[in-house]
């Protein structure tokens, strides 16, 4: 009898554990989590936008959860800002990785900061009712002007306002909604005095845009910071000390269901991310290919976070 | 409703119809790049479709490959394109024509083809050539279901000439990419309302052409012969005696 009950005792132990591994480990079927829940009881809803480091992101998020006994339901990949956003202000969605200034841009239009402290109190402004930005990152995934290295050489450019020294045209490339943006052309021109022509190109600093760039159809673009490209093909990004571009530094959004424990985990998370890791992360994606699950589960195990 | 509106308070905004990037400059680059891409396409596909339908041979291969080249999906395309050819007109200008290919190909045989077999006999019995029953008797009958093939493919690239704006400063998709990129809706909205009417004028056209290409031999026959199916009519198939 004593043996039989140490036995089931055991059993479960092992049953537990291996579950709580297989939530470790992660997949988004909510199924496999039911049985880690010594956490709140409530599940969270953890969601991502259609971007791949975003995703990446949200599993770093979900796994940091599930690590600490929540339960957790993935709703990865919604799609873009107009999308998701009503879903976490109807309280569907409990926690999403954002980005300070693009979130701020969303949702005032009027805000002239782009500081990265000033955008973050500004965001905490502007956030509606009932949502949180919990600590920022250090990581960022902003828009920056970005030139090949041998360009950069030949004109000795390390700031954008090296730009103005560059007596040939130059042509910027990136998304036709640059050439409106504060810091496209217009912003060039009054912030740094710099006069460029425009070429749109529609993948979003993707591989038209770094070709176009390598290829020297285009002098200047705009990449993403996170964007593994850059360190790729050895680009060099261009420093902007007057604050053109707007800081926008990864923060978790989240709702009055995330307490404070799940607020300690999420800001632990935060605080141990910084841009270096962030581009290597997306660099695992990229580069090798390797699922969101993967790379946010190697991370965790590799910062020795909650082991 | 409020979309609607605004969509056509851009289009009417007389600011929007005048300067560089202005209304009529990016309709007419829509017009023009979308002619160039008819042109080129037809210019490979029609002498392909029509060999085919004058000789019968080859139509199985035709009808694969139109098929797959169907289903190609032309953003894809245009970003294979722009990796090899780089950015600038090159690349919309060829996904779009592959894009046409299949429409052009398949109304030359099939206008060729619909020819009913006894006319073509007739025409070899009184000593017409093979150019001669090309020119004078398959081309003029087939004419209807050619440039229904010409009229679709046409449709077809002016509303996907958008797409010549993801690598290029160029036609109504800038319009299309701007406003959806900086959720300026009302500009989207007018962009595409701009594409749908363009497209709809030159559907139009092809279509009063498609009907004036009709012989007058069939259509007399036609107006004498109230019986024949409309399914007869619409594919150009008769048996008037030419």
């Amino acid at each position: 009898m004593h043996t039989a009950a140490r036995t089931r005792f055991a059993l479960a132990a092992v049953a537990v554990g291996a579950v709580v591994a297989l939530a470790g480990c992660s997949s988004s079927d909510p199924l496999e989590t039911d049985a880690a829940s010594s956490g709140s009881g409530e599940t969270l809803v953890v969601g991502s936008q259609d971007y791949y480091s975003n995703e990446i992101i949200a599993e770093i998020y979900a796994q940091a959860f599930e690590a600490n006994g929540f339960e957790v339901d993935r709703q990865f990949r919604i799609g873009q800002r107009e999308v998701y956003l009503p879903e976490i202000e109807s309280g569907a969605i409990d926690v999403f990785p954002e980005y300070t200034g693009n979130l701020l841009q969303a949702l005032d239009d009027t805000a002239t900061v782009t500081e990265s402290t000033a955008v973050y109190d500004a965001l905490t402004e502007a956030l509606p009712e009932g949502l949180r930005a919990l600590d920022q990152s250090s990581a960022t995934d902003q828009d920056s002007y970005n030139v090949t290295a041998g360009f950069a050489e030949q004109w000795d450019l390390v700031e954008i306002g090296d730009l103005a020294n560059v007596t040939e045209p130059l042509t910027l490339g990136g998304n036709s909604e640059l050439e409106t943006r504060p810091y496209g052309p217009p912003g060039l021109e009054s912030v740094y005095g710099v006069t460029v022509g425009f070429t749109p190109i529609e993948d979003s600093g993707g591989p038209l845009t770094l070709k176009a760039l390598v290829d020297g159809q285009v002098q200047l673009v705009d990449i993403y910071s996170a964007d593994p490209n850059i360190e790729a093909n050895d680009l060099v990004t261009l420093e902007d000390p007057e604050g053109l571009f707007l800081a926008s530094n990864v923060v978790p959004i989240v709702s009055d269901k995330v307490d404070d424990t799940a607020t300690e985990v999420l800001n632990t998370v935060s605080a141990a991310l910084t841009p270096e890791i962030l581009v290597s992360l997306n660099a695992q994606s990229v580069n090798d290919e390797d699922s969101a699950e993967d790379i946010a589960s190697a991370w965790l195990e590799e910062a020795g976070l909650f082991s | 409703m409020n979309l609607i509106a605004d969509g056509f308070a851009w289009l009417t905004d007389p600011a929007n119809w005048t300067g560089a990037g202005s209304i009529p400059e990016r309709l007419v680059e829509h017009l023009l790049v979308s002619l160039l891409i008819l042109l080129i396409a037809g210019l490979i596909a029609l002498p392909v479709g029509f060999t085919i339908g004058h000789t019968g041979r080859g139509k199985g291969l035709a009808v694969a490959v139109t098929g797959g080249m169907r289903a190609i999906p032309t953003l894809g395309l245009l970003t294979l394109a722009a990796l090899w050819l780089g950015i600038g007109l090159a690349a919309p200008i060829l996904a779009l024509v592959v894009l046409a290919i299949p429409p052009l190909l398949a109304g030359a045989y099939s206008g060729l083809e619909s020819v009913d077999r006894r006319v073509l006999d007739a025409a070899k019995g009184v000593g017409m050539t093979g150019l001669q029953r090309f020119t004078g008797v398959e081309l003029p009958l087939s004419a209807p279901i050619v440039i229904g093939g010409i009229r679709s493919a046409a449709l077809q690239i002016i509303a996907t000439a958008t797409l010549a704006a993801y690598t290029s400063d160029f036609g109504l998709g800038r319009f299309l990419f701007r406003g959806l990129k900086t959720n300026d809706y009302a500009e989207a909205f007018g962009a595409a309302v701009l594409v749908i009417a363009l497209a709809l004028l030159v559907d139009g056209l092809f279509a009063l052409a498609q009907r004036f290409s009709v012989p007058v031999g069939v259509r007399v026959a036609r107006s004498g012969e109230p019986t024949r199916s409309a399914a007869d009519r619409a594919t150009g198939r008769t048996t008037t005696n030419v």
